[in-house]
Order: structure tokens, then sequence, then C-alpha cells
């Protein structure tokens, strides 16, 4: 926890969004992480896409369950809503917050333990619903605040820091969500901003679920030689088959694409994600091939990168419940509350 | 035989689940009610869905009494499987109704017990057509039978029939073909009606039959609730289908065909209380039905609410435990298990409904003051109360009645304030207030079951720390007082009450009668809520020996007495019944008599 209080001073010249907000308002507190954690990028990736989405702070939930990674919503976006629950336990808190009042933006982070392990349960299901929330993995393959086991997605033949091998094959969460029905599904590395910001304002504007997996190296207890989530290992194996631009709604498409290379998909707000094809192979709009794609370079150990899965008509947890437009927590109870008459009505039958 | 008597008798039928004889064992209890004598209903079934041994007991209580009797006048014994025992728990001087299709073993014959064949098989087989329609029949046929034995009303069986079948009016008619076959068949071979027959009353005028897991979904409808989650557990489940049955019915907007409100089917019982916790956290009243092993599952995010302050409201039908135990049986076996839910120092509002009219009263109830006190409450009913028909006064509801949503700072109070900390306690009451995400940016603040100061900021401090946690301490006293007061009854001056829990009351009710009738004359008292409030420790200060009667082991409502309201235990006696089936007065008279008796002796 940050004892040291960081200096709220802003430059006169910065940058601002559509709220007339800078950058520096959607900051949180001073990570408290190792200095070179992984984490900490992604936290930075977090901010700049809030703050060029323009959402108004209060109207984000920051939602995170038990472990480094869901200590980090403290240190993004001060003036929100934060919501640091129990262990893995985050996407039924999610889902809970989301079915109260579907207005506003959830965005979760978890980690390799929260979700892949003791959470694997909640993270599926919350899939399967098709949750509008987008959820990001900070992948680092192995628990650090109880001081460096292995997580359940460490590589078989990794080793730890001691020199143990990791013995069990690793859940992957993309492939996983994949199979069970997530509609907007990314990987990328906390150390590439440039691909990591637009492929969260997409995860933020899709409308349901979308998975964010990235590979966020531990320093502490797993960037050392023979650890295939260090940061050289990583950077060696990287392999982006889908990169993405993030156009917001009435913006047009600048950037000239090569036919059949780009294309581009429209978000429920009149947002567009330009998927560009590098590896010419992928097809980012079918799961079959999404999976066998995955598996194969997964087998190759080839971490495959991008916007690898899209599919922006599934309704989510709401269109399914069929629930009214506004929000279930501002309905008022004159609306809910059926009256004496109708519970005399009500009663005949049982008399 | 048996002496004449009326609107005192105690029906019970065994018979094979999946047979559809619940439907038959309704009407017979619906028509007794409906001819305005006082009913009891109770279901003794198996955990399983087709094959095993099943009963339903009808008491015909024209005083009125709530609780099962302990004992069966008539037996209806349709299944062969468990003949031998059904038959040894017929009272001496009652009779035994069977099917007379196939014979009888004889061997087992008591000469105190009359018996009464009737060939309801032969008779609905050459009747109806078709194997499924035959068995349903024969079970219509049977209350037939009993029609005429016990002098019910044909013509309320028949209306009964034709309300039931309102849709179907064919149906109607051959389910009455059914009664037909059995009733002329008892009036032709036996005297018909027995020395036990049923009378029409007056009694039962204003009162409703309903189960109260039924009672509590209609009263989460009336209270507001929004956001259901839950998992499906024997004995709760029918809580969230009446909710959701009755939201269809009540909840749709009729403009648009909309839901206004969800209902989401979780993984488990993690999850559902996760649910609850993420939508209370969010303002929409939420809440979550389960049993013990639910409980279990959902210590860790009952502690968290306790802590983070969330208004969360969770209905527990009891069980009979430990672990799987009997899962359709009951008991009042998760008080401590709820009372003290999770790691650390935690303890919550419990709620105790004694039937199902207060399963309704209570669910409002349970919302106000969870949104009040920003805290778990728990309503403990049980499978009794649950999922047996019960008479009760009719629902009755208040127009006024507004939710109180407790201290909730909106928009526009933010707006009035510098600056907003989720856990000051500028009250005294012990009660901070809260914000809703979303609303204000003022109101921006981070939720966490980490320790926290009372600026809600992260804490490792001690005396940060140590404050928080005995402002918590504040807060329960102030529920100590909120919480519903006790049910108190004087009989006359004495120095001996007895006190008793939830569905325990309808047998202690009753033994406390019985009792007066001897000249033992006991105060009563019945706690509705935990923590006890100044009433209940008063009540047991007048009172120098005070029978606590509750259905678990380990006598876990005294326990709680002693904790709680630092009650003296040699004067609390515990009084307990735990075998997994309702309580009856009986039991209670018993237990007290032989403790009157031990301590005459010495």
């Amino acid at each position: 926890m940050s004892y040291i209080p960081k200096p709220k001073v802003a430059h006169p010249r910065l940058p601002k969004n559509d709220l007339g907000l800078t950058e520096r308002d959607y900051e949180g507190t001073v990570s408290t992480l190792c200095a070179g954690c992984g984490h900490d990028s992604i936290t930075n990736a977090i901010i700049r896409a809030v703050f060029e989405l323009s959402i108004p702070p209060h109207r984000l939930g920051k939602m995170s369950g038990i472990g480094c990674s869901s200590k980090t919503p403290a240190y993004f976006v001060s003036p929100s809503h934060g919501f640091n629950s129990v262990h893995g336990r985050m996407p039924s808190v999610t889902t809970g917050a989301n079915a109260a009042n579907k207005d506003l933006v959830y965005l979760g982070v978890s980690g390799d333990g929260d979700s892949l392990s003791i959470g694997l349960g909640q993270f599926t299901h919350a899939i399967r619903r098709n949750l509008n929330m987008c959820y990001i993995i900070e992948n680092n393959g192995v628990y650090g605040l109880t001081k460096g086991q292995f997580s359940a997605s460490a590589d078989v033949g990794s080793k730890a820091k001691k020199g143990e091998e990791n013995q069990q094959p690793p859940i992957d969460p993309c492939l996983l969500a994949l199979a069970t029905g997530a509609t907007y599904i990314a990987r990328s590395f906390s150390g590439d901003k440039k691909q990591l910001v637009p492929l969260i304002k997409g995860a933020l504007t899709h409308r349901g679920f979308a998975l964010l997996d990235v590979i966020s190296p531990c320093v502490t207890f797993n960037d050392h030689v023979g650890s295939t989530k260090s940061y050289s290992h990583t950077r060696k194996y990287f392999h982006q088959v889908v990169g993405t631009d993030f156009i917001p709604p009435a913006e047009e498409i600048k950037t000239a694409y090569e036919e059949g290379e780009a294309m581009p998909v429209e978000l429920h707000d009149g947002s567009r994600v330009v998927l560009k094809k590098v590896d010419k192979e992928y097809d980012p709009t079918s799961r079959a091939k999404a999976f066998s794609f995955l598996r194969d370079h997964a087998n190759r150990g080839e971490v495959v990168t991008g916007l690898l899965y899209i599919h922006e008509r599934k309704g989510d947890m709401h269109a399914v419940g069929n629930t009214v437009e506004e929000p279930l927590n501002s309905i008022p109870y004159d609306k809910l509350g059926p009256g004496a008459e109708v519970l005399r009505k009500l009663q005949q039958k049982w008399m | 035989m048996t002496d004449k008597r009326i609107n005192d008798v105690v029906i019970k039928i065994a018979t094979v689940n999946g047979t559809g004889s619940a439907s038959a064992n309704g009407l017979l209890m619906k028509s007794i009610f409906r001819m305005g004598v006082p009913v009891v209903g109770k279901n003794y079934f198996p955990s399983n869905i087709q094959g095993l041994p099943t009963w339903y007991e009808v008491r015909v209580t024209g005083a009125g009494h709530k609780a099962r009797a302990g004992h069966v006048d008539v037996m209806v014994a349709m299944n062969a499987q468990t003949y031998a025992e059904d038959l040894a728990e017929v009272a001496p001087g009652g009779y035994l109704v069977y099917d007379s299709t196939w014979p009888r073993s004889k061997l087992l014959d008591r000469e105190d017990v009359t018996v009464i064949g009737i060939p309801l098989s032969k008779m609905c087989n050459e009747h109806f057509e078709g194997a499924r329609a035959r068995i349903l029949m024969k079970n219509i046929a049977y209350v037939g039978a009993l029609a005429a034995l016990l002098d019910l009303d044909l013509d309320i069986i028949r209306r009964n029939l034709a309300d039931t079948f309102a849709k179907k009016p064919a149906l109607a008619d051959s389910n009455m073909e059914a009664v037909k076959l059995g009733y002329d068949y008892a009036v032709e071979n036996f005297p018909c009606p027995l020395p036990l027959t049923v009378e029409k009353m007056d009694k039962t005028k204003g009162h409703v039959v309903i189960d109260g897991n039924t009672a509590a979904g209609l009263g989460c409808v009336y209270a507001g609730a929004t956001v259901g989650a839950w998992y499906p557990i024997t004995p709760s489940t029918s809580l969230m289908d009446a909710f959701s049955r009755f939201c269809k019915q009540l909840r749709v907007d009729p403009e648009t065909g909309r839901n206004n409100y969800l209902i989401v089917q979780a993984e488990d019982e993690l999850a559902a209380i996760g649910m609850v916790l993420g939508a209370a956290w969010n303002g929409a009243r939420a809440f979550t039905p389960t049993s013990g092993p639910g409980i279990s599952l959902m210590n860790e995010f009952i502690g968290f609410a306790y802590y983070a302050e969330l208004p969360v409201v969770i209905f527990d039908v009891q069980r009979t435990g430990p672990s799987t135990g009997m899962p359709t049986r009951t008991q009042q076996s998760d008080i401590l298990s709820c009372a003290y839910a999770s790691h650390g120092d935690t303890k919550h509002v419990l709620l105790f409904p004694a039937d199902p009219h207060e399963c309704f009263t209570m669910a409002p109830v349970a919302f106000d003051l969870a949104e009040r006190l920003q805290t778990p409450v728990m309503v403990l009913s049980d499978l009794d109360i649950g999922m047996n028909d019960w008479m009760v006064p009719e629902l009755t509801w208040d127009e006024a009645y507004q939710p109180d949503r407790g201290k909730v700072l909106h928009a526009e109070d933010l707006e009035k304030i510098e600056k907003f900390h989720r856990y000051l306690d500028t009250d005294g009451d012990g009660i901070p207030y809260r914000s809703l995400p979303g609303e204000h940016p003022k109101g921006s603040f981070f939720t966490r079951g980490s320790g926290h100061n009372k600026y809600g900021g992260y804490t490792e401090d001690a005396d940060e720390y140590q404050d928080v946690v005995d402002r918590l301490l504040v807060k329960w006293d102030t529920a100590r007082e909120m919480v519903p007061a006790p049910v108190i009854e004087y009989s006359k001056f004495n120095r001996t009450a007895v006190l008793t829990v939830g569905s325990g009351e309808a047998a202690v009710h009753e033994a406390v009668e019985r009792l007066a009738e001897e000249g033992v004359k006991l105060n009563y008292c019945r706690v509705k809520a935990f923590p006890f409030g100044q009433a209940v420790k008063d009540f047991i200060a007048k009172h120098d020996r005070v029978y606590v009667v509750e259905q678990n082991r380990d006598a876990q409502l005294r326990s709680l007495l002693i904790l709680d309201a630092g009650i003296d235990q040699k004067k609390l006696v515990p009084v307990l019944h735990y075998n997994g089936m309702p309580m009856h007065a009986g039991f209670v008279v018993e237990r007290i008599r032989e403790d009157r008796e031990k301590n005459e002796a010495a």
C-alpha cells in the first residue's frame, strides 16, 4: 500500500479529453508492486484507454479478486468505484453489479491464479453469460504474494526461480474463452502499450464478455532464464497475428489499409475496431479456426497475440434476461410493489 | 372401537413418490379446509425422484393447532414396501385403509386396528383407460373413500376439482368419477361414517393454505427485490421458483413486455452470494435463497459483506445436517453457523419466521434491516415451514409501505458536502453513510475486505483497524433494538417459562396449552431475531427456569442466549428435538414433565 501520496500537479498544456479531463485525472495512488512489474505497465495502458474513451471516472466499476493483479485497481482512476472482492470471485460480484446497473462500465482485473485456479468456475460462467465487461488477466504464470509457486498458466518445462520444472500442462485462458463462448478475445503483452491500448478500448466498448489475456512478467519470481513468462522469452516468441486500431464513433477511418487485409467491426455504440491481419492464415471471425491456430502455435511455443476473436452481435446477460431499459437499481418502488389489491386477488386460490 | 370424535383426526397416506399422489393429498387437505375446519399438512418425502416411500399427513384440528399430532388415526397404506411400519404406526383404536385389489398379509394384523379394504386399483383399471390415468385416479379414489369414512362434503370436493381443472373441465369430471368410485364402495361395504368425522365449522375464514417458500418468494416481490441469485438446493429451491413465478406475473412492464427483475441461476452458492453482494453494492435489493450446505459455501462472502457493510439478504431454509444430512427432513441446526458465519470476528442479524405468514412479512423487514444496518440479514426458515402447506391468516399489505433504503447519499446530497467518507460514524449509531456507484463523482469510494480505516482507505495500522471493528459493535447494539421484538405471553405469575424459536412455536404453543390443562402454567417467549434485545433479557430475568425448545442436537439457540445475552446457563434447560421430523406437542409436554418430576424428586 502506498503511504506516499502522489503529487497532483498537472501541466497546463496536457491534452484533455471530451470531458475536459487530462490523463492525470485518471491516475490512482502510487503502485506498491515491485519495480519493473508488468502489471504497472498494464495499469498505465488502462489509464490511457479510459482517458481516451472519455469515460466519466465515477461511471467506472473497477472489479478485482485477490493477488498482485487484483491490487492494481487502486493504482488507476482513483475517482471511480473499486470493489476488491475475495479470491477468484470477482466475476460473480461483477455479475451482480451489472445485473443491478448495466449502464456502468465494468473493468475487471484478475490474475492467472485468481482466474485459472481458484476462480476458474466463476471465470467461465461469466463468459457463458456473456457478461458485459472487460476482463483483464494479468498473466505471469506464478503466485507472487505467496512467493513463487507455479500457477495454472505456467508452461510445461518452465523453470521456477530455484530450478524446479513445472510438470502440469497450462490452462490457456484464450482457448478456454474460445471454447466457452466469449465474444471478444485478445492476448497482448504488458511490454507493448501500443498494442494494448486499442485492445483495452475495444474491450471496454464491446458489449459482452471481452477477455484480455496480458502476459505480464513477474520481475521478482518469474523473470529468469528458463521461465516462459519472462520479458525476454515473451519478446522473443511474441507473434502478433492481428493488429488492431480503435476508431471512436463518428470518426473517419483515416489510415489506408491494404485491400483484404483490414476488417472493420462496428461496436454497439458506433465505434469500430479495425482488425489488420498480420498473419494471412488467421481468421478472427471463426471460433474453430482461431482455436486450432492458437493451439498449434502454442505447441510450437509461440505467444500468439492480437484481437484473436470477435463476435459483436450475441446478446449479453441483460438481453437474455429481457430486462427493462432502465437500470434495475433505479426503478421506483411504485413500479415494483404490486399493492394490497393484487395480493388479495392472488390469494383466492389458496383459500 | 374409537369413541366418537369430531374434527380431531389424523390421516396419513403412505404412497410411492412419483405416482402423482400429491394432487390427491392436496385435494383432501383443501376440502377439509374449505369445510371451515383447521388443518395441518405435512409431507414426508425422500430425497429421490421416483420409486421411494413418501407420506402425507393431514391433521384435522378443530381446536386450531398448528403442529403435527404425533400419532395417526387413519392410515391409508398404498405402499406395500412400508406396509408393516405403516400398520404399526396406527394408534390403538385406529383404522387402516388399503388397496384390496391385491392380497394383504394377515400375519401383521393388529386386533386394535380396523382394516378397511377398498379395491382401488381394480375399480380404476376397470373404469379408466391408460396406465398413467389409472395410477393417478387410484389416488383420487382413496380421497373418495376417505370422504365417505370421514363424512367429507362431496360438493366441496367437486368444487375443488372444478377450480383445479378450470381449464380442463373434462379432467374435473373424470376425477370426480374416481372420487365417487371410492366413496360408493366405502358406503356400500362399511359402516360410514366412522366415529371420527369432519363437521363443517367456520374457523378457516380469512385464512389461506400456503407454504413458506411461496410466501417468502412473494414477500421478496413486495419488498421490491429486483435481483435474485441462487443455486438450486433442497429445500430452498421452491422459494426462487415462487419469486420467478410471481415476477413473471407481476413484474413485467406492461408497455415494453420487459422485465423489472433479473434472476441469475449461479454456478454454485459461492457465486450466488457474490452476485448478491455486487447487486447490493450497486443499490439493488438483492437476495439469495439457500440451505445449510449453501451457507457453508457462502461463508467467505458473508464475512466480506459484514466488514465492507453491504446490505445482503439470505434465506436459509434449514434442513437436517451435518454435511449432506437428510436433505428432505427438517431441523433448526444452522442457528450458530449463521449467527457467526465467516472467519474473523463476525456476527449477523438473523430473523426467525414461525410460519409461512411470517416468511411473507419478514421479507420486507429483512431488506429494510439489511439496508438500514448495511449488513447481511439472514432469514432462518426451515423445511417444515418452507415446503409444507400451513393454514395461516390471509396475507395483507400496507399500501403506505416504502422501502427503508437506509443511509444513502444520493447525487444531490453529495453535491452539498465537501468530502464523502464511506465509514465515518457521524450519527453515533455505528451506521455510516454509503453512496451508490455511478451517481456522483464525489461519491467514489473503494470497497474492500482488507483492513480499512474509517475514511475507507486501506490500512494496516493497529488503531485505525480497531477503530472500524469497534464501531461495528456499536452498530450491533443499534441492531439489537431495531430487530423484531419477541412474542411474549404470560399465563399467570410464575417463575418457569418456555422459550422457543421459529417453527418450534407450533408444537410449543400446543404443549403450553396442554400443560396448562394439567395445572402446569408456563410463561411463553418466542424470539424472532438475533441479536437479542432487552425484552428477551428481561423476560428470562423474570424466571428461575426457562425451557429452551429447539430443533437441533446441540442447543444452538441456548448457546446463543448465553453468548449474546449473557444468561446464566443453569437457568436454561434444553429441550431438543432433532430427528428430522417436525416436533409435536407431546414431545415437549413429556420433556417438561420429566424435568419437573426430576426436580420435585430432588
